[in-house]
């Protein structure tokens, strides 16, 4: 219906089904460490979504980001807790939850894609017919962002700081209060004095 | 030109609707947060597809701010992982049906 040429065709494509794939990935496969990897396969997919939209930068955030660091530290919990044993997907502990989760997301999706459909993906006829921003060649995906982050949006980013301070401080707290307190335990098991106040 | 922006939102209702699903359907902890990955992703591909059809750049500003909070939420949701695993010695849902240290 609207004039898309076939490599534009194609990278949509191989996005879809690097998505979809990666998705049922993650939620099919047994193995945590598999569907880590089924996770990346999705977030790549997305980055090729971003780049076909002219999100040059979001691109390459969700590479380094998500792809390079979240599902790294993912990776790293499950090989650090050692959880990397199949989960026991066939128990159903209570009857029924798959199929009424199975039911309740259909009818999700679909009110969803109904919505959209019936408003015309929202965004009115025109512009979708019109296909949407043309990429003007030179322009700055970058410099756009940064403009907009640094000025129209300046109090989300500094409350980002503040909650990026506020997640690292909770992430050691959790992870030290643990520990301290398996050492005290240790030190009064073993009753060994020379242990005491080695981390303080 | 690209392709029409309803096929990406189709695309990212999908996207969101598996994400959904394997967190209703898994009971591995960590499984269930790589799920909501998958949901966070879906809602930013559809502010991308937006921001492109609308011609307007917060759209991408806002994906900036949500890939800030995932990583925010992952690394605490990560923590609670590890020490809820110290004393349960699982990351099975389940397991966790009292508040009870």
């Amino acid at each position: 219906m609207i004039a898309a040429t076939v490599p534009d065709v194609l990278v949509f494509v191989t996005a879809a089904l690097l998505i979809v794939v990666g998705a049922l990935g993650v939620l099919a496969v047994r193995n945590p460490v598999h569907a880590a990897l089924s996770l990346i396969m999705t977030l790549f997919g997305v980055a090729i979504a971003f780049v076909a939209q002219s999100a040059d930068f979001l691109a390459a955030v969700q590479v380094i980001v998500y792809a390079g660091a979240i599902v790294v530290l993912f990776l790293f919990v499950i090989m650090f807790l050692g959880v990397d044993r199949r989960e026991h997907v066939e128990v159903e502990p209570l009857v029924g939850q798959r199929a009424f989760a199975g039911i309740g997301v259909v009818i999700t999706v679909a009110g969803i894609v109904a919505l959209m459909a019936k408003s015309h993906w929202v965004t009115g006829a025109v512009a979708v017919s019109g296909g949407g921003a043309p990429i003007v060649p030179g322009s700055a995906n970058v410099r756009e962002v940064g403009t907009a982050v640094f000025t129209t949006y300046l109090f989300a980013f500094e409350a980002t700081a503040a909650l990026l301070i506020i997640a690292v401080v909770g992430a050691v707290l959790l992870a030290r209060r643990e520990r301290r307190r398996d050492e005290m335990d240790e030190a009064t098991a073993s009753a060994a004095p020379e242990t005491e106040g080695s981390d303080r | 030109m690209t392709v029409p922006a309803a096929w990406y939102l189709v695309l990212a209702a999908i996207l969101f609707g598996i994400g959904a699903l394997g967190l209703l359907t898994r009971r591995s902890a960590l499984i269930m947060f790589m799920c909501v990955e998958l949901m966070l992703n879906a809602v930013n591909l559809t502010f991308v597809t937006f921001s492109r059809t609308l011609r307007d750049i917060g759209g991408q500003a806002a994906v900036f701010f949500v890939m800030v909070v995932a990583a925010a939420e992952v690394t605490v949701g990560l923590g609670i992982v590890v020490s809820v695993f110290r004393r349960r010695n699982s990351t099975s849902v389940d397991e966790l049906a009292e508040m009870k240290g």
